[in-house]
């Protein structure tokens, strides 16, 4: 009786050799289409982990990772007290990414509303695809494209200034002109994404409130400020907490390159961000220590704020939410 | 297959743009307008590189940078073409570079997404969280420096280039959503015919997934032929600069291209270095072929997102 029953059990246990094959004739492929990609994903990011703990320590290339000293919180400290660099750039993120949410948010809306409003198919993708150019042109080459504007002496502003009669300014040497500028930038290479995420927004209304919104003798504006806008707002909600979620991390290219900072170190005060602090840092072997405490605090802020802002989502629309 | 091409196209979005708002002659006639004044702002940086760059190199200096090329001349692009061994060996690196990153690429992402996206793989939900994760979590800058110098011994050579950006976790999100969204019925019936899950997935899946994996393919394009901070990262030697890292070290420093054409007699004979319209000469070399390429697929590509982003 005994028996049976532990029988009975080891078979509810283990699943027939059959289903055993069947399971593995599929899985097994599965696995191996899996592995090169997966194989990547933990050597190229899982195995950089470790490193984070460069952060803690101070160190010395000829020990490595493992045996260099330890020194706990000491360079997160260094970097908030001792240079005071690391509210300056938490400062200047915080600044910058905001105007761009902001900004953005409300350029991409009002480019939305007016693309919704061409019915000439060829027309509407003439408007996007140059909204979209910019996208495609990298950094370096948008740092070209300031320059030919900014130059002290060549530039098309101050050349403009000079037949206008008035005083060239030297840009590159002018801290508080950066600011503009680089969000002027920003715009110009990220609304024509925003606007077409938007533009699908729109095109999801149902034609018919707007219909029975003339009928009854709304105009175009009333019927954008009371049906167009409102719709929208769960989109834009939700973009703009995805946004405030990845709120520390900051284009790179943008700053580095637009302003120039490895040739304008006075332009770098108000334009340094964690992420080109930690790569001039790291090209400055005795600063290696303080880079990935900043990274580390990026990334880790970053996390937690991703976290907390995804379980808001979760509540305001769920199928947005990230996980 | 003809499922694949139907969902190549859907032609019921497209011509929703023809019918929102109802009719009224003025305010279309005012957002034109201002669309089309947006439209040509939006091209004029561009149109100051380009014209400074086929400008007069006196005429730049003494009046700065016109919309307009003035005197038209060549001069920049002659100076460059002198030489252009630097210049092709970075446009042959970047053209390797992004061409094998994209393909490797492509493949292994989409092999991952697929096994990721299939119900009855076991392992799904461990590896999912395993590849997620990354997308909101990882080392930064010095432990990647780290790992491919210290740790890999990566540094100078290509693959610091191609490897490191193979698979991305968003991208690896963005084909996995797709996959699941495939048809099981053909799946199953192919299974019942009994093809096994890797054959399933090359000869079936993938060509069933074209739209997507051009997307996605068009993303690494950009990212790798764009990609100047990897190079920044990790090439010290001239043979392995590509172009956008050229474009960079030249911004920084003209010498650096200068210094490189040494097939150009020196001093005396040298013919001077037109300074303001080479750097743009070089950026319009940098952008032209993946501006090129955007225009000519810019009827899939613009399409192509805003129905992505009408189904997201």
């Amino acid at each position: 009786m005994a028996q049976a029953h532990s029988k009975a059990i080891a078979r509810k246990r283990l699943p027939s050799w059959p289903v055993i094959r069947k399971e593995l004739r599929v899985n097994l492929p599965l696995l191996a289409l899996a592995l090169p990609g997966l194989i990547h994903i933990l050597l190229f990011q899982y195995a950089t982990l470790p490193f984070l703990l460069v952060a803690f320590k101070s160190y010395r290339p000829a020990l490595g990772l493992w045996d260099s000293p330890w020194v706990g919180f000491r360079n997160f400290e260094f970097l908030f007290t001792g240079t005071g660099k690391g509210w300056e750039i938490i400062r200047n993120v915080l600044l910058y990414n905001s105007t761009f949410i902001i900004l953005g948010t409300v350029f991409a809306l009002a480019i939305a509303i007016m693309l919704a409003e061409v019915h000439h198919s060829r027309l509407s993708r003439i408007y996007r695809t140059s909204l979209f150019l910019p996208q495609f042109i990298s950094w370096v080459i948008i740092a070209y494209i300031v320059l030919a504007f900014f130059d002290r002496d060549q530039g098309m502003i101050n050349a403009m200034l000079r037949s206008a009669g008035a005083n060239p300014v030297n840009w590159y040497g002018t801290s508080e002109a950066w600011p503009p500028i680089l969000v002027a930038a920003h715009l110009w290479r990220t609304v024509g994404l925003g606007s077409v995420v938007y533009l699908a927004g729109i095109l999801r209304i149902n034609p018919e409130l707007f219909e029975a919104a003339a009928v009854d003798g709304a105009n175009r504006w009333q019927q954008i400020r009371f049906i167009t806008l409102p719709s929208l707002m769960p989109l834009v909600i939700v973009l703009t907490l995805l946004s405030i979620g990845n709120i520390f991390r900051a284009d790179f290219g943008l700053f580095y390159q637009v302003p120039r900072q490895y040739a304008n170190p006075l332009l770098i005060g108000s334009t340094d961000v964690i992420d080109t602090f930690v790569v001039r840092a790291l090209s400055n072997s005795g600063q290696i220590e303080l880079a990935t405490a900043a990274g580390f605090f990026q990334s880790f802020v970053g996390l937690v704020l991703v976290v907390f802002i995804n379980s808001i989502v979760r509540r305001v629309n769920p199928e947005r939410a990230l996980f | 297959m003809q499922l694949g091409k139907r969902l190549d196209r859907l032609p019921e979005d497209e011509d929703r743009f023809l019918s929102v708002h109802s009719e009224n002659r003025a305010w279309t006639a005012a957002v034109h307008f201002i669309l089309t004044v947006l439209a040509l702002a939006f091209f004029v940086p561009i149109m100051l590189v380009i014209s400074a760059s086929f400008s007069d190199e006196r005429t730049v200096l003494l009046n700065g940078y016109r919309l307009w090329p003035q005197n038209f001349s060549l001069q920049a692009y002659e100076y460059l073409f002198l030489d252009v061994t630097q210049i092709f060996r970075s446009y042959g690196v970047s053209i390797i570079v992004t061409f094998f990153g994209t393909t490797l690429g492509l493949l292994l992402s989409s092999m991952l997404a697929y096994a990721l996206s299939r119900r009855n793989f076991r392992l799904r939900n461990v590896l999912s969280f395993i590849v997620y994760f990354t997308i909101l979590f990882n080392g930064g800058i010095v432990p990647f420096y780290l790992l491919i110098t210290r740790s890999l011994q990566l540094q100078n050579t290509l693959w610091a280039l191609i490897l490191p950006h193979l698979v991305v976790g968003f991208y690896v999100l963005i084909l996995r959503t797709y996959f699941r969204e495939l048809p099981e019925e053909i799946m199953e019936a192919a299974t019942m015919d009994g093809a096994g899950e890797m054959r399933i997935f090359f000869q079936i899946v993938l060509p069933m997934s074209i739209p997507a994996l051009a997307t996605i393919g068009l993303f690494f394009i950009l990212f790798y032929w764009n990609d100047w901070f990897t190079p920044l990262l990790f090439i010290r030697s001239n043979e392995l600069v590509p172009l956008q890292y050229l474009l960079h070290r030249t911004m920084a420093d003209l010498q650096f291209l200068t210094d490189n054409m040494s097939n150009i007699p020196t001093d005396i004979a040298r013919p001077p270095v037109p300074l303001a319209t080479i750097r743009m000469a070089l950026a319009v070399l940098g952008a032209a072929p993946i501006t090129l390429i955007f225009l000519l697929l810019q009827r899939y590509f613009v399409s192509g997102l805003t129905i992505g982003a009408l189904k997201g």
